[in-house]
C-alpha cells in the first residue's frame, strides 16, 4: 500500500506532510515527556521486527494478489499509540530512503495511511471493543474489527490522494470498487495475526499490554520474544513470499482490464481541475473520468521538444565527465 | 564513505536540494516528457562530481521501473484522447501520461538514491534533525539503523556456523526455531549492552558525526544555484528550444 511518487502531486504530497508533520511533533512531545530511557531500545527493536514482517507477502486466496502486515495496529497495542506511530513513521523513512518502497514525498501519505490510521482511529476501536483486559475471544473480534477498519480506511485514503493529484487517469469509483475489497481480506488476516500475537503476548507477559505499565516492567522479555517471531518470520516466511503483485497493484490492474470508458471534453472539467488543485484535500466525488488539464495541453512529444530533452541529457553527461576527468583526488 | 567536494556539503543543503528537486518534477502536469528530461542532469551530474560508482546506484534506481509502468498501466485505457502523431501512429494521452509517470519514478528513485549515496544515513537524520525533526524520531531512526546492522551480522555468521556442522544439509524448520531464539538472546543482549554503554558514556540523544555542522557560503551556493536551475528547468521550456535551434541549425 506504499504510495509512489509518480502519482502525487506536490500539492497533496505537501499538504499530508504537513499533517503528518504535526503528528510526529505531537507525538515526540509525548513520548519525550514520559521519559521512559528502556522504551528506546524497545521501540528500535520492533521497528526491526516490523521491518522484518512488513517484507513478507501472503498470498490472498482466490484473488491471485498479495498483501503484506501494516503492523500499527500491533505496535499501538504493544507501545502505546504515541510511540507506535514514531516506530511505525522510521520504518517508512527507510524503506523510502534506503529501498526505493514509497516516494520521498508521499513519506506524508504513507506514514499517515499506514501509521496514523491503524494508530489513532483503529488502536481506539480496538481498545473500545476488548477493554482492558480481554478474554482471548473477545482479544481476536477487537483486533479484527480494528485491523478492518485501519486498511479500509488506509485504502481510501490512497484512492483519494490519489485522485485528488490528478497524475493518474483511474476515475475514483473503479479505483475504490478494485481496492476496498482487496484491503478487507488483508484486513480480515492482519486481523487474525495481530491477534494470535497479542494472545501470545498475554500469555507471556500481560503486563506488557498496557502501555502505561511499560515503564515499570523490564521489558527484555517480550522484546525477545518479537525478535524471535521477526526472524521466524523472515527467515520461513521469506520461502512463502508471494510473488503476485500487492493490493495496491493488482487492483489497478483489474481495473484497467475492465475499463471502457470515454472521456467527455467539456469546460467543465477543466474548472473542475482548476477547483480540485486548489483544494486538494477535498476532492469532487462527482468526477467521471480523467480531468482535462488546468494548462493548456501541450505535446510534450514534439519533435523539437524531444531533441531538446535528450541533448540536455548528453549535455550533462559530458559536463559530468569532463569535471571527473580533472587532475587531483579531492 | 568515499570524500569529494559534494560529500563534505552539510547534508541539510543536500536534502534541500533533494526535495527542491522531487517538488519540482512532480509539479509537471501529466502530459510532459520531454521538460522532464533535463531534470536527469541533477544526479548525473551528482553522481559524476562525488565519483559516485554509476552502475550500482543505476541498477538501484531501475528497481522502480516495473512498479511505475505497473501504476502508469491504467492511463492509456481511461484517457485515450490523441494528442499528438507520430508518422500514421495516434498517440494518445494516456500513452504519453504514462511514460510521465514512469520518467517521475525515474527521477525520484535517482534522487533519493543518490542522496543517500553521498550523504550517509546518519548524517541525513542529523540534517532531518537540525532542520526541524524531533528528537526522538531521530533517536529511533538512528537506533532502527543500528539494530537492522547489528541483526544482520549476527544472523550471517550462526548461519556459516550451522552450515560448518550440517554436512550439507538445508535448514530445518525445527532447527531454524533453536537457531533464531539462540540469535534472538544473542542479538537483544548485545543491543542492551550498547545503550548501556553509550548511557554510560553520557549519551542523551545528542549524537556526532565527525563532521561540524557548517552552513557557509558553499552551502549556500550549492542551494542556490541547484534550485535556480530547477525553477529554470520548471519554467521555462529548455528542451524544445535547444531541440528547435539544433534542428534549425541541422535544416
Amino acid at each position: 500500500m506504499h504510495m509512489a511518487d509518480a502519482l502525487l502531486s506536490p500539492a497533496v504530497g505537501g499538504a499530508m506532510g504537513a499533517v503528518t508533520a504535526a503528528a510526529v511533533a505531537w507525538c515526540s512531545r509525548k513520548v519525550r515527556n514520559e521519559g521512559d530511557d528502556r522504551l528506546v531500545p524497545l521501540m528500535g527493536v520492533l521497528g526491526a521486527f516490523l521491518f522484518a514482517a512488513q517484507m513478507i507477502n501472503f498470498a490472498i486466496p482466490g484473488t491471485g494478489s498479495s498483501g503484506h502486515l501494516g503492523g500499527g495496529l500491533l505496535l499501538a497495542i504493544l507501545l502505546g499509540p504515541s510511540a507506535a506511530f514514531l516506530v511505525v513513521a522510521s520504518v517508512l523513512i527507510v524503506q523510502a530512503l534506503f529501498f526505493a518502497d514509497g516516494g520521498l514525498l508521499a513519506l506524508g501519505c504513507n506514514i499517515f495511511n499506514l501509521g496514523f490510521l491503524p494508530v489513532f482511529v483503529g488502536y481506539p476501536l480496538y481498545r473500545i471493543i476488548a477493554g482492558d483486559t480481554p478474554s482471548p475471544p473477545r482479544s481476536t473480534v477487537a483486533a479484527l474489527a480494528a485491523a478492518i477498519v485501519s486498511l479500509q480506511l488506509g485504502a481510501m485514503a490512497v484512492v483519494l490522494e490519489t485522485v485528488a493529484s490528478g497524475i493518474s487517469a483511474l476515475p475514483l469509483k473503479t479505483f475504490a470498487l478494485f481496492m476496498l475489497p482487496i484491503h478487507l481480506a488483508i484486513g480480515i488476516v492482519e486481523g487474525v495475526v495481530t491477534a494470535a500475537i497479542v494472545s501470545f503476548v498475554r500469555n507471556a507477559r500481560p503486563g506488557l499490554l498496557e502501555p502505561s505499565h511499560a515503564t515499570a516492567q523490564p521489558v527484555a522479555g517480550p522484546a525477545v520474544a518479537f525478535l524471535a517471531v521477526a526472524l521466524a518470520l523472515g527467515g520461513v516466511g521469506a520461502w512463502f513470499a508471494s510473488q503476485k503483485p500487492d493490493g495496491l497493484e493488482w487492483s489497478i490492474t483489474r481495473s484497467a482490464a475492465a475499463a471502457d470508458v470515454r472521456i467527455p471534453e467539456t469546460a467543465a472539467h477543466a474548472s473542475f481541475e482548476r477547483l480540485q488543485q486548489a483544494t486538494a484535500l477535498l476532492p469532487d466525488y462527482g468526477f467521471r473520468g480523467a480531468p482535462a488539464q488546468a494548462e493548456p495541453r501541450r505535446l510534450g512529444t514534439s519533435v523539437a521538444g524531444m531533441v531538446g530533452g535528450l541533448l540536455t541529457l548528453v549535455l550533462a553527461l559530458l559536463l559530468g565527465w569532463a569535471l571527473k576527468a580533472r587532475p587531483g583526488r579531492r | 564513505m568515499a570524500d569529494s567536494a559534494v560529500h563534505r556539503i552539510d547534508a541539510r543543503a543536500k536534502a534541500i536540494v533533494t526535495l527542491a528537486f522531487i517538488v519540482c518534477v512532480m509539479s509537471f502536469g501529466r502530459h510532459e516528457i520531454a521538460r522532464l528530461l533535463p531534470f536527469f542532469a541533477f544526479p548525473i551530474l551528482i553522481i559524476m562530481l562525488a565519483q559516485l560508482p554509476a552502475a550500482l546506484l543505476l541498477r538501484k534506481t531501475l528497481l522502480v521501473l516495473p512498479v511505475a509502468l505497473l501504476i502508469g498501466l491504467p492511463n492509456p485505457l481511461f484517457d485515450r484522447e490523441v494528442v499528438a502523431q507520430v508518422g500514421s501512429v495516434e498517440v494518445s494521452g494516456g500513452w504519453v501520461s504514462m511514460l510521465s509517470i514512469a520518467l517521475r519514478a525515474l527521477l525520484a528513485a535517482a534522487a533519493s538514491v543518490v542522496l543517500v549515496a553521498v550523504t550517509g544515513f546518519p548524517a541525513i537524520c542529523g540534517a532531518l534533525e537540525r532542520l526541524g525533526m524531533p528528537r526522538p524520531l531521530a533517536v529511533q531512526l538512528l537506533f532502527l539503523y543500528r539494530y537492522l546492522g547489528v541483526l544482520g551480522e549476527e544472523a550471517l555468521r550462526m548461519e556459516y556456523a550451522y552450515d560448518l556442522r550440517s554436512n550439507g544439509r538445508s535448514l530445518s524448520i525445527g532447527h531454524y526455531g533453536s537457531v533464531a531464539g539462540r540469535l534472538l538472546m544473542r542479538t537483544w543482549g548485545r543491543a542492551e549492552r550498547i545503550y548501556l554503554a553509550m548511557c554510560a558514556r553520557g549519551f542523551t540523544g545528542e549524537f556526532v558525526t565527525g563532521v561540524p555542522a557548517r552552513f557557509g557560503a558553499t552551502e549556500w551556493l550549492f542551494v542556490v544555484a541547484w534550485c535556480v536551475l530547477f525553477v529554470v528547468l520548471r519554467t521555462q521550456d529548455v528542451a524544445q528550444r535547444l531541440g528547435t535551434a539544433v534542428i534549425g541549425v541541422l535544416s
